[in-house]
């Protein structure tokens, strides 16, 4: 064979890696049964490309080239570490008599593996920030310092948080697997949970200077589209239609200096119409399937905002209709605060004000600042200064998060002098 | 990214303990890593009390003898690895020898601006 230049040699290893890294992992990690060793040969498997494909050229299957040499360079060293210790003997003999060819290039294997990974990095075994750092490094393929950026958080804390996670997946025997049919949606539910909770760091960065951190947010839906591929299940159809609803609507949601714009405040014409038709397709798909859960009644609800040209022109009939059912399926303070926030938009502020007051007697969302800020605008909205004034008051001394802070600074100060 | 792996050990039990490591193995060790591609270089030290500590002060040059600061572990060797992200950096330093009896402590390594 001739010599490929060295260039485009690595530029295909570059490309090959962002495009096919994490599959190679998630089927070396099956065949090797360990995480550690895996990763360490899905390094050798790059290192070896680098070596030798200038050489004998790009192979016609990359991805199966990676896995065999991966398989294969890990087995080498164990049989290298184990002139240190003799366990690792039998550990070598036992990779290699485990497997035959046609099962490590079985297709369907290998497209399971991907979900076997997430499945696993989902585990409800692990604590849940030890499942999103797993997932973003192991199944989206972050650093640790991206990770660790992204959270604003030391890379030292995030990089013990995975280290953890794997020694509780390896000592506890988590098993690397797809759950079985009986299990498989109370386990879908967690994966659905930890890439909404991907979704929304990127989205509502829950503290910080700034309001979103669009990497989380993309790799959130990239996932999101993943599971689409490989579990036909109407909530993952609608979660990933809540997610590019909410994306749709990114450029509108702050203004270039970082402030925030409410939902009735948004220009429109900056919502993503291309998102917007994606989500609703998919939000119709799901709907189509039978049950809805609350993945897909929340973006159907986003869906109805997007067809209206503004909040006064918004189907509010519709949206009160879909938080009822929403409520049926998922009881929640939250959801109840913002089906009284769609009530006052249908039937007036008094309405609302009314829930609202109800809800906070409850107890729950009493030190929720959003409850606080939905009941001063509609006291706003209703002419009653003092009482938004003490409902602004209340939301401003719940929340870390500067930009919410900035907006209602910026409430109270529109607001009529009391004096006046 | 690139990592410095300092390796810091009590030296009076470096050699001295059961599961002290023999100079074969770091070397293996050495080689290992070498071979997959993470070493960028390193070395062990001699002991501390072979140390010189150099200062320039009002372009006045001093020299004392013995290690900056006495401590109870002492930095014995180092690897300068290049590796993925911290995790993987990890798994490298664990698989250094001396971290059986010793510490191994990671580091990124700071890009130096050339700034005008």
């Amino acid at each position: 064979m001739s010599d490929i230049p060295l260039e485009r040699v690595h530029k295909t290893v570059d490309d090959i890696y962002r495009g096919e890294s994490r599959r190679v992992l998630a089927t070396l990690i099956r065949l090797l049964g360990d995480f550690e060793l895996a990763e360490q040969a899905l390094h050798d498997a790059f290192i070896a490309a680098l070596q030798q494909w200038p050489r004998d050229g790009i192979p016609a299957k990359p991805r199966s080239w990676l896995i065999s040499t991966g398989r294969f360079r890990a087995i080498d060293h164990i049989r290298r570490r184990s002139r240190f210790n003799d366990s690792l003997t039998t550990l070598a003999e036992q990779l290699e008599s485990d497997v035959s060819q046609e099962e490590i290039h079985n297709d369907q294997e290998i497209q399971d593996d991907m979900l076997r990974l997430l499945f696993t990095c989902c585990h409800p075994a692990l604590p849940p920030d030890g499942q999103v750092a797993l997932t973003l490094r192991e199944v989206c393929g972050l650093t640790t310092e991206a990770i660790a950026h992204a959270f604003l958080i030391s890379p030292t804390t995030i990089a013990q948080r995975i280290v953890r996670a794997k020694a509780k997946i390896r000592d506890a025997n988590i098993p690397y697997e797809v759950p079985s049919r009986y299990q498989l949606s109370e386990r879908l539910d967690s994966v659905l949970r930890i890439i909404y909770l991907v979704f929304n760091e990127g989205y509502f960065a829950s503290s910080g200077g700034s309001l979103t951190r669009p990497d989380l947010s993309a790799e959130a839906i990239r996932l999101g589209r993943l599971l689409t591929q490989l579990v036909p299940d109407p909530e993952v159809l609608g979660l990933l239609a809540l997610m590019v609803l909410h994306e749709s609507r990114r450029a509108a949601r702050t203004t270039r200096e970082g402030e925030v714009v409410p939902l009735e405040d948004q220009n429109r014409r900056l919502w993503n119409r291309g998102q917007i038709a994606e989500g609703s397709a998919l939000v119709q798909q799901a709907l189509s399937m039978g049950r809805a859960g609350p993945y897909t009644l929340q973006a159907a609800i986003i869906a109805v905002h997007a067809d209206a040209q503004s909040a006064d022109q918004t189907d509010w009939e519709e949206i009160v209709g879909l938080y009822d059912v929403l409520l049926q399926v998922q009881q929640s303070s939250i959801v109840e605060l913002n089906r009284a926030v769609a009530v006052a938009m249908r039937d007036g502020p008094a309405a609302g004000i009314c829930l609202i007051d109800t809800l906070l007697q409850q107890g729950e969302l009493i030190d929720y600042p959003l409850a606080h800020t939905a009941q001063a605008e509609l006291y706003r909205r209703l002419g009653q200064a003092a009482a938004a004034r003490a409902g602004y008051e209340r939301a401003l001394g719940l929340t870390q998060q500067e930009p919410e802070r900035r907006l209602l600074k910026r409430r109270l100060a529109e607001l009529p002098d009391k004096k006046t | 990214m690139k990592y410095l792996c300092l390796v810091y050990c009590n030296e009076e039990k470096l050699h001295s303990l059961p599961e002290s490591p023999e100079d074969a193995e770091c070397l293996a060790c050495a080689e290992m890593l070498s071979n997959d591609g993470y070493m960028l270089g390193g070395e062990a030290l001699e002991p501390v009390r072979t140390a010189t500590t150099v200062r320039v002060r009002n372009s006045k040059l001093s020299i004392t003898d013995g290690p900056f600061a006495e401590t109870k572990e002492q930095l014995a060797g180092f690897y300068l690895i290049e590796a993925r992200d911290l995790n993987e950096a990890i798994q490298v330093a664990s698989k250094i020898p001396p971290a059986r009896v010793g510490s191994i402590e990671v580091r990124p390594v700071r890009e130096l601006t050339p700034h005008a």
